[in-house]
């Protein structure tokens, strides 16, 4: 059990320190939705209307693109041999960083979610639709990604692969996130009913995805 | 405690870097592995540590814990030294500390530090450690956490000579605690060592 604290306190270090790039999904994800509205124009309705869709997409690459290093800082510099060499099974090695990289970079993004929602005319009360969706879904997106940056792991300049890599892994995902806001907003159907299954892939994905992690990272230290 | 490999053999990236090598270190024994670049000295140290498939043979820990993988009572000290440059000296070590130590008599981070003559610096971030230092620390990670069979590649890399003498100090006590070593270096170790000469007829 040391263990597992001892792992999480590392990688949360590490991402808040100087250069562990806590911030950079956050920052990405402002840029993405500050933008948008420049390029939609100042049609503040069409803007309310597909800001929960706008807010989804930003915070899944934000999440994607943040997790090229998960896996590769600990190959460039020889940690993952040793945490192959633990009594802690690889599987829940990926589990920890991937929990406490959600924790430093897909919290801020819920946290972020209603101030960004702001500036895109979204209503008060579908501000918590889009966090509380967001909430349920993001740590999906991160455990969906481990797969994709254990399988880059190896490669310098994968950065971009991931999200390419999981994308279709990631698309139900994001339907039935956008799906639970909507029907927050808007109805007909109960918002509990795509969140429910939005629920059901995030579970699924943190008993899959670290599993899969794990055998990929396997193959690529050999 | 004996380590005995049988008939190994290894392929990477479609070469065969050795086969058919065998070795047999007891408790208290130290095996060196001498020969030339290429020949497969650090394959073979991954090879046991479980970091790189065997193609051929066998590998048994005899008297070590049952059922506990030879990966799991085995430390690797490699040419890569697993350190974060933006945590500090001591949290580095008390990090592996924690993820690679069984129950047993380890000594304590400070100890071990201290064992490794890098005591004073245990509060500042591993980037500003010299390459000397940086292997320092990696050495204290044998001492951190209790281990029975170390693995060192090339150790005596970067070390002035005191660095040098504290890590044979180190290696001394260990084998008389009951401990073995395969090393592998090109220096001469001022101890009793059993040489494995790779490379030449395998190549």
């Amino acid at each position: 059990m040391s263990a597992v604290v001892s792992l999480f306190r590392r990688e949360t270090r590490l991402a808040l320190r100087v250069g562990g790039g806590a911030m950079m999904g956050a920052v990405f994800f402002l840029i993405v939705v500050a933008i948008m509205p420049f390029a939609v124009g100042p049609d503040l309705n069409l803007l309310q209307r597909i800001g929960p869709a706008i807010l989804w997409v930003g915070a899944l690459l934000a999440t994607l693109i943040g997790l090229d290093r998960l896996f590769q800082a600990d190959h460039e510099d020889g940690s993952l041999d040793l945490l192959t060499m633990m009594e802690m099974p690889l599987a829940v090695v990926v589990a920890v960083k991937a929990v406490a990289h959600w924790v430093t970079t897909g919290l801020p993004l819920v946290v972020v979610a209603p101030l960004l929602g702001l500036m895109l005319n979204v209503d008060p009360d579908a501000l918590l639709a889009v966090s509380l969706t967001l909430l349920v879904g993001t740590p999906a997106l991160t455990f969906v990604g481990t797969i994709g940056a254990a399988l880059t792991v190896a490669l310098r300049r994968g950065g971009l692969l991931v999200p390419v890599l999981v994308l279709p892994l990631a698309v139900p995902i994001l339907i039935f996130g956008v799906g639970a806001t909507n029907a927050a907003i808007t109805g007909p159907v109960p918002m509990s009913t795509p969140l429910t299954v939005l629920a059901g892939f995030t579970l699924l994905s943190l008993v899959l995805a670290p599993v899969a992690a794990a055998a990929s990272l396997r193959l690529a230290l050999e | 405690m004996k380590l005995r490999g049988d008939g190994l053999a290894c392929v990477r990236g479609g070469r065969q870097v050795f086969e058919d090598i065998g070795f047999a270190v007891s408790s208290g024994e130290v095996l060196q592995l001498r020969g030339p670049n290429g020949a497969g000295k650090s394959s073979l140290l991954r090879l046991v540590a479980g970091l790189v498939r065997r193609t051929a043979g066998s590998l048994d820990l005899e008297a070590g814990e049952e059922d506990v993988p030879i990966a799991e009572q085995t430390h690797y000290v490699g040419h890569l030294d697993a350190l974060k440059p933006a945590l500090t000296v001591g949290e580095n070590l008390r990090f592996w500390a924690d993820m690679l130590g069984r129950s047993g008599d380890a000594a304590s981070v400070d100890e071990a530090l201290e064992a490794v003559g890098i005591g004073p610096l245990a509060d500042f971030p591993a980037a500003v450690l010299s390459a000397g230092q940086r292997r320092r620390l990696s050495l204290a990670r044998l001492l951190a956490a209790a281990r029975p069979v170390w693995l060192l590649d090339e150790p005596t890399t970067a070390l002035d000579t005191d660095g040098q003498a504290r890590l044979f100090r180190l290696v001394e006590t260990h084998l008389a605690g009951g401990g073995l070593a395969l090393i592998a270096t090109h220096v001469d170790l001022p101890l009793p060592v059993a040489t494995l000469a790779m490379g030449g007829a395998t190549r």
